[in-house]
């Protein structure tokens, strides 16, 4: 069995009365990719969003249950800035800074008080290489990235997310944006992500999910109905609501 | 038939709308001709460049140079802008991003009203309160009408428009910006000021702009509190006149060629003016290629 990367206790997540997720448990593992599936307004997105703790900014959001990372919980005894140092994330829709490529990569590092240009310059020459688009870009670091297409846009958005060395990169919808061709890019460099760094992912697409993840929890109005190996979700699901949800007889 | 009529209908609304818009060409045209008739022949009698580089002012012995009251306008302006530009940004920051709601729409009104009151007003005000304390700690009995008077009395009358232009363009920055910055570990703050005014920074310069050509054309306050003397100013307390306050100041006995430098001093107005818009131009289409 995998390493265990995030351990979610009985986590319940209020927004003012309304309940949206109720009382989940789960184990996510480590240098594997997760996947949540689950119709609109699931509950999916906001879960993803309690790993890093993006919920804190929406008002009137309230938490109680545990989620520990390396067994540490992340809403009592981490610093959010160390917390998010950890665990990256990547958006819906792509959203690089209105900057040049190259100080789009170099915004973590900098704010995290890397300073030395060499530095600097290998950790974006890494990140953007790992995300599959250094070819794309090395001869335009310096041009503003929001004249890059959609798709490289959303790989630039993820090796933004990898230029501070995270554990976990959160993925919300990543290629829900984007076209076929770019979609399938994204899905290979997440693949090859998965040596080095442990994936969540939210999708919509339940192909997306059969092809590329190794678990698959299926959400349906803030609980989860199951969650287990991907292969086993969708060849024997044990449930008949994720069966229908994945046999696309509803969501 | 009803679609003719419907038809009709909508060829006259938009030809009202047309007639609308004419209205404004129609009226700056019709200034600029105005101005410039009655002020460029002047210009020329003087000679240009003895107009603007001339540095005596006695309209009764024909002699008319303005470099006094250009440099004046300049300075002015500059002065506000150093205490306007930080306040005005920092404040709509506040707004835009930290302030609690209902302190927002407080302050939000605040400064509506602010920008609502009368510019004699402002003059009375700092007639009353600055000038009398500059007089008072700093020019000790030597009178507080001056430069900074004015400054001071300004930077308060052109804030709300440094404000609310900025905060607008502030809060048009995506939220997307801000989620992806604090995503990575940043604080709140470090990603107000790396990341989302940067990305207003257009909007933000052109509040400057907008700001400091309320400054430059602002005559009645200014003529209430900067002691409206024609000279070379020699510390931020002397008193000295604007090139907006010049043309109000005399207008109202000035006859002959007296009347048409006022006129010319108006037309050297309007190219700062000109000047700024041009500028204004050039960085709003920069930062549109950009973007």
């Amino acid at each position: 069995m995998a390493k265990i990367e995030f351990q979610v206790e009985h986590l319940n997540l209020y927004y003012d009365k309304f309940h949206a997720l109720h009382d989940l448990t789960l184990d996510i593992y480590q240098n594997e990719i997760t996947a949540l599936i689950g119709p609109s307004g699931c509950g999916k997105s906001t879960f993803i969003k309690t790993l890093n703790r993006m919920n804190d900014l929406v008002e009137g959001c309230k938490i109680d249950g545990t989620i520990k990372l390396n067994n540490v919980d992340i809403y009592k005894d981490y610093d959010i800035i160390d917390l998010r140092k950890k665990v990256g994330m990547v958006f819906q829709k792509p959203n690089p800074f209105p900057m040049s490529v190259y100080d789009n990569i170099a915004y973590g590092p900098r704010i995290h008080g890397i300073k030395k240009k060499a530095q600097l310059d290998d950790i974006v020459e890494e990140a953007l290489t790992k995300a599959f688009i250094w070819d794309e870009v090395k001869d335009r670091l310096k041009k503003s990235a929001l004249a890059l297409s959609g798709g490289q846009q959303q790989r630039l958005c993820i090796a933004r997310a990898l230029s501070i060395s995270p554990e976990v990169v959160l993925m919300d919808e990543p290629t829900s944006a984007l076209d076929p061709l770019s979609t399938l890019k994204i899905e290979d460099l997440v693949l090859e992500l998965k040596k080095d760094y442990t994936i969540v992912m939210v999708t919509h697409n339940m192909q997306q999910a059969g092809r590329v993840s190794d678990y698959t929890a299926f959400f349906l109005n803030g609980d989860i109905v199951e969650y287990d190996r991907t292969s086993k979700i969708f060849e024997f699901p044990q449930d008949k609501r994720t069966e229908d949800y994945i046999t696309g007889r509803f969501g | 038939m009803k679609r003719k009529l419907t038809k009709l209908f909508e060829f006259s609304i938009e030809k009202l709308f047309l007639l609308s818009a004419v209205f404004c060409i129609l009226a700056l045209g019709t200034i600029l001709i105005f101005v410039f008739y009655k002020g460029a022949p002047v210009i020329g009698k003087i000679g240009f460049l003895e107009f603007i580089t001339g540095t005596i002012w006695q309209p009764q012995a024909e002699i008319f140079g303005i470099l006094p009251m250009i440099v004046s306008s300049v300075y002015i302006t500059l002065g506000t802008m150093v205490l306007a530009i930080p306040i005005g940004v920092l404040t709509a920051v506040y707004l835009s991003y930290l302030a609690p709601k209902k302190l927002a729409v407080f302050l939000r009104r605040s400064i509506d009203i602010l920008a609502s009151i009368p510019s004699v007003v402002y003059g009375f005000f700092g007639l009353m309160t600055i000038v009398p304390m500059i007089d008072k700690y700093l020019a000790k009995g030597t009178g507080g009408n001056g430069m900074l008077a004015a400054i001071l009395i300004l930077t308060i009358m052109v804030l709300p428009t440094i404000i609310s232009v900025s905060e607008t363009s502030l809060r048009s920055v995506s939220n997307s910006y801000r989620e992806a910055s604090l995503a990575l570990g940043a604080t709140e703050i470090t990603t107000i000021f790396k990341v989302m005014v940067p990305a207003a920074k257009s909007g933000i310069f052109s509040s400057v702009i907008l700001g400091v050509g309320r400054v430059l054309g602002e005559a009645m306050a200014v003529i209430l509190v900067s002691g409206n003397a024609v000279q070379m100013p020699s510390s931020i307390l002397s008193r000295v006149r604007t090139l907006s306050a010049n043309c109000a100041l005399e207008m109202g006995y000035a006859e002959g060629m007296h009347n048409e430098a006022l006129y010319a001093t108006g037309v050297i107005l309007f190219g700062f003016i000109i000047l700024l818009n041009i500028l204004m131009y050039i960085v709003k289409t920069r930062s549109e290629r950009k973007g």
